[in-house]
């Protein structure tokens, strides 16, 4: 049966069809939906692990136990998974393990743009890229084949137009679950001590040599004769654009991105006359064919940053061949992701920016009140670095830095890898404030389930971890928990807790307004009385997107040059416009 | 068509319009018409009220689910001042289709920036074919204002050449039972906007 999929889907899918039932994950775009689509085939047991490192633990546990396992993660989870990785690569994995790395050229939604093809190199783990949806979903069978037959780790590369783009994909009758657990007792494979792993060491070497003779007859690494005059090396997404404005020439397109098919690709080099390699990001190919010796063009014309598409690569090998240009002149005003309407975030961005401290920040929503005008943090770098930062800038500011330094961290944040900076900083007593964004969700992903919730992937009733018990535990002997969208009692407790010495930590405690189970209900839209409103603007300085503000309205006995409107199909009535309204205008 | 031509569509309005899904509704109509078709769009961070696209691309056999600036035929835009957003990604004699529905952008609402006037008659000063209506308002008409992106899909079914009986067969699978008789008229609505 044909359907229409995206490459999350299929990836989904395709385990499912190849017998996998059992996969670990930390939700992270563009991977999220691999796994939310796994947990609904029947049989299966998927979980979102806190974080990546802990996943692909769990997922190693899973196939030392005898399962095929999948692993699923974005490109910068794997820096967290990278320690176990690097050292199941040594032991081998006996069921099957297959990690998903999906990497997001451009950035459209991660802090960097890392390409986890080197991962692979690094590792000594070979690894696959699909092109589209229908490849992803045969090639993760592929991987699970590979993991099998080498014992071996597998990685499985995606970007973010693979996973989110969807085409036709054929459906296959699931392979029957076999039941292959059981214990296998063997301390010299996976006790990894010197001893042990300076063998296993060698062994990695051996089954890179028969990985690499495999390779050479591996089917989806395909040359595709056409025009000699010109051949194309290229992978995954980058060779559908490819071939969209170059049908004519030939193509070596590889389905395994390591270990690479030598003497393939020395066989396609001698049967065309020039050669460009053409991939997204690092000259990861590149680099690799003319270490062979084997004259190539790449990076020296295609770009090294961002995702490319047809007109790119055409304009690479063309020269500029005329760019498309628009005829509207005009700048026109953007549309910058913002904080949701009734977002618990912005009470609580709002309350901090009044008392003007350095806030670090961290990866969720409430990354994006660094924008005007609330102007909420002033750093964020990785999930959990806000309260290191925050410690490590306290210490070295030492009093100019006291009352002043601020770490604000989401629930799923905090509970991914929070607890250990957390566990720091009171063990090292530095003054800094961490604020937990609690909203019962990871709502940047599209409301996944944490420890926090009380509930799992599977939809299960779960052990709910208590923050403030949990924060206690580690040794903060300052704790308050605030509702942010009370803006005074948000302001007081800033205050108070920033004056302390030692480590404080505020919870503030309020679901998102998109939190399916709230038990908070969206109230009537809020209303501007046009006769009190005196056109401060200071509603405007919520950003909230139903307040707009309109000029020319103006009032008699008034110094006012307009007045704020607010939008009654938007605005679910959280009330935080009328708590800052000097003139009572708002209700 | 010829063999070998692969047509664009982009889809364009604002995060919560129903973009992605009435682009889902043409991508399953094109496949049941025997068509290769593939779809590119971006989630995440960019639903937060930002800007979304999606990319349709189809024909006999379709590669980059993404299309080439300047190549596309068709824009489909939900929203009006998104239309000017992307004409960079047109083709000359492109069809236009546009909601009338203004929806403010931030820097709007902050009164920092202003909405752009006259879109309108700008796209029909620059491409021939260009429809304009308030779907939102034909979609109030079938008692649903939701059903907005339908009567677009309706407006653009005039361009494609594809039956209407698969257009209507893939709308009742699209929608709960309650749901069908609304959308069918939403998307009758939007064939003779």
């Amino acid at each position: 049966m044909k359907v229409l999929m995206s490459g999350n889907e299929a990836i989904a899918r395709g385990a499912y069809e190849a017998g996998v039932r059992f996969a670990a994950a930390y939700p992270g775009t563009p991977s999220t939906e691999i796994m939310e689509e796994f947990s609904k085939y029947d049989g299966v047991y998927a979980e979102w692990s806190p974080n990546e490192k802990v996943a692909v633990e769990v997922a190693i546990g899973a196939a030392l136990g005898g399962e095929k396992a999948l692993a699923v993660m974005k490109h910068v989870g794997v820096n967290v998974a990278a320690d176990p990785i690097f050292t199941v690569s040594y032991t081998g994995t006996n069921g099957a393990l297959v990690i998903v790395s999906a990497d997001d050229p451009s950035l459209h939604s991660s802090q960097n743009e890392q390409d986890n093809r080197n991962y692979a190199k690094f590792a000594k783990i070979p690894m696959l890229e699909p092109a589209d949806a229908g490849e992803a979903k045969e090639y993760i069978k592929l991987a699970f084949e590979l993991s099998q037959m080498f014992d071996t780790p597998v990685f499985f590369r995606s970007t973010t137009r693979v996973s989110h783009s969807k085409s036709v994909v054929d459906l296959k009758e699931p392979e029957k679950y076999k039941d292959k657990t059981g214990f296998i007792y063997d301390a010299e494979k996976y006790v990894m001590v010197p001893i042990n792993a300076r063998v296993r060491r060698v062994e990695v070497e051996k089954r890179q040599k028969a990985l690499k003779d495999f390779v050479e007859t591996f089917p989806e690494n395909k040359i595709e004769m056409g025009n000699p005059e010109i051949g194309i090396i290229t992978a995954g997404m980058p060779y559908n654009y490819a071939k969209e404005v170059f049908p004519d020439y030939s193509y070596l397109k590889l389905g395994m991105v390591y270990p690479l098919p030598e003497k393939l690709i020395r066989e396609f080099a001698s049967k065309v006359k020039k050669i460009y390699v053409i991939e997204e990001l690092d000259p990861y190919l590149e680099e690799q064919i003319k270490a062979m010796g084997i004259s190539v063009t790449g990076k020296e014309i295609f770009p090294y940053t961002n995702e490319f598409d047809p007109g790119i690569i055409k304009n690479a090998i063309q020269g500029n061949s005329g760019q498309a240009v628009s005829p509207y002149k005009e700048t026109l005003a953007p549309r910058p992701p913002n904080l949701c309407p009734g977002c618990p975030h912005r009470g609580l961005f709002y309350a901090l920016k009044k008392q003007k401290v350095y806030v670090h920040g961290d990866i969720g929503c409430y990354t994006l009140s660094y924008m005007k005008p609330l102007e909420g943090l002033h750093s964020c770098i990785c999930m959990g670095a806000s309260i290191g930062m925050a410690h490590g800038m306290s210490k070295a500011l030492k009093e100019k830095g006291k009352g002043k330094v601020v770490g604000v961290i989401g629930d799923s944040t905090f509970l991914h890898s929070g607890i250990t900076p957390l566990l720091n900083m009171a063990y090292n007593n530095s003054d800094a404030l961490i604020i937990i964004l609690d909203n019962s969700t990871t709502a940047m992903t599209g409301m996944q389930e944490h420890p926090g919730t009380g509930y799992t992937l599977m939809g299960k009733e779960a052990k709910k971890v208590n923050l403030t018990d949990l924060v206690s535990a580690l040794g903060i002997e300052n704790i308050k928990v605030i509702d942010p969208m009370d803006i005074k009692a948000t302001k007081t407790a800033i205050k108070e807790e920033l004056a302390k010495d030692g480590p404080s930590v505020i919870i503030a405690q309020r679901p998102c307004a998109l939190f399916k189970r709230s038990n908070i209900k969206p109230k009537p839209a809020m209303k501007v009385d046009p006769d009190k409103c005196e056109g401060c603007k200071s509603c405007l300085g919520l950003n909230c997107p139903p307040i707009s503000w309109k000029k020319g309205i103006t009032k008699e006995g008034s110094k006012r040059k307009g007045i704020s409107f607010i939008d009654q199909t938007l605005c679910n009535g959280c009330g935080l416009c009328e708590q800052i309204c000097k003139f009572g205008a708002i209700s | 068509m010829s063999d070998n031509e692969v047509k664009s569509i982009l889809f364009a309005g604002v995060g919560g319009q129903g973009v992605l899904r009435a682009s889902d509704i043409i991508c399953e109509v094109i496949m049941e018409a025997g068509l290769d078709v593939k779809k590119s769009e971006v989630h995440g961070m960019a639903q937060r009220g930002g800007c979304v696209t999606s990319h349709v691309r189809y024909g006999k056999k379709v590669y980059s689910p993404l299309a080439e600036s300047g190549s596309i035929q068709t824009l489909i835009s939900f929203e009006k001042m998104e239309a000017l957003r992307y004409l960079k990604l047109l083709r000359k004699d492109a069809a236009i289709i546009v909601n009338t529905e203004e929806i403010y952008p931030p820097a709007v609402n902050l009164g920092e920036a202003s909405y752009p006037e006259d879109v309108i008659s700008f796209l029909k000063d620059n491409y021939e074919k260009v429809i304009s209506f308030d779907a939102a308002q034909l979609a109030q008409k079938v008692g649903n204002i939701k059903t907005a992106n339908v009567v677009l899909l309706g407006a653009i079914s005039n361009f494609m050449n594809i039956d209407q009986s698969i257009w209507e067969n893939v709308i009742k699978k699209s929608f709960p039972e309650k749901l069908i008789k609304m959308n069918l008229d939403a998307f009758q609505m939007g064939i003779n906007a």
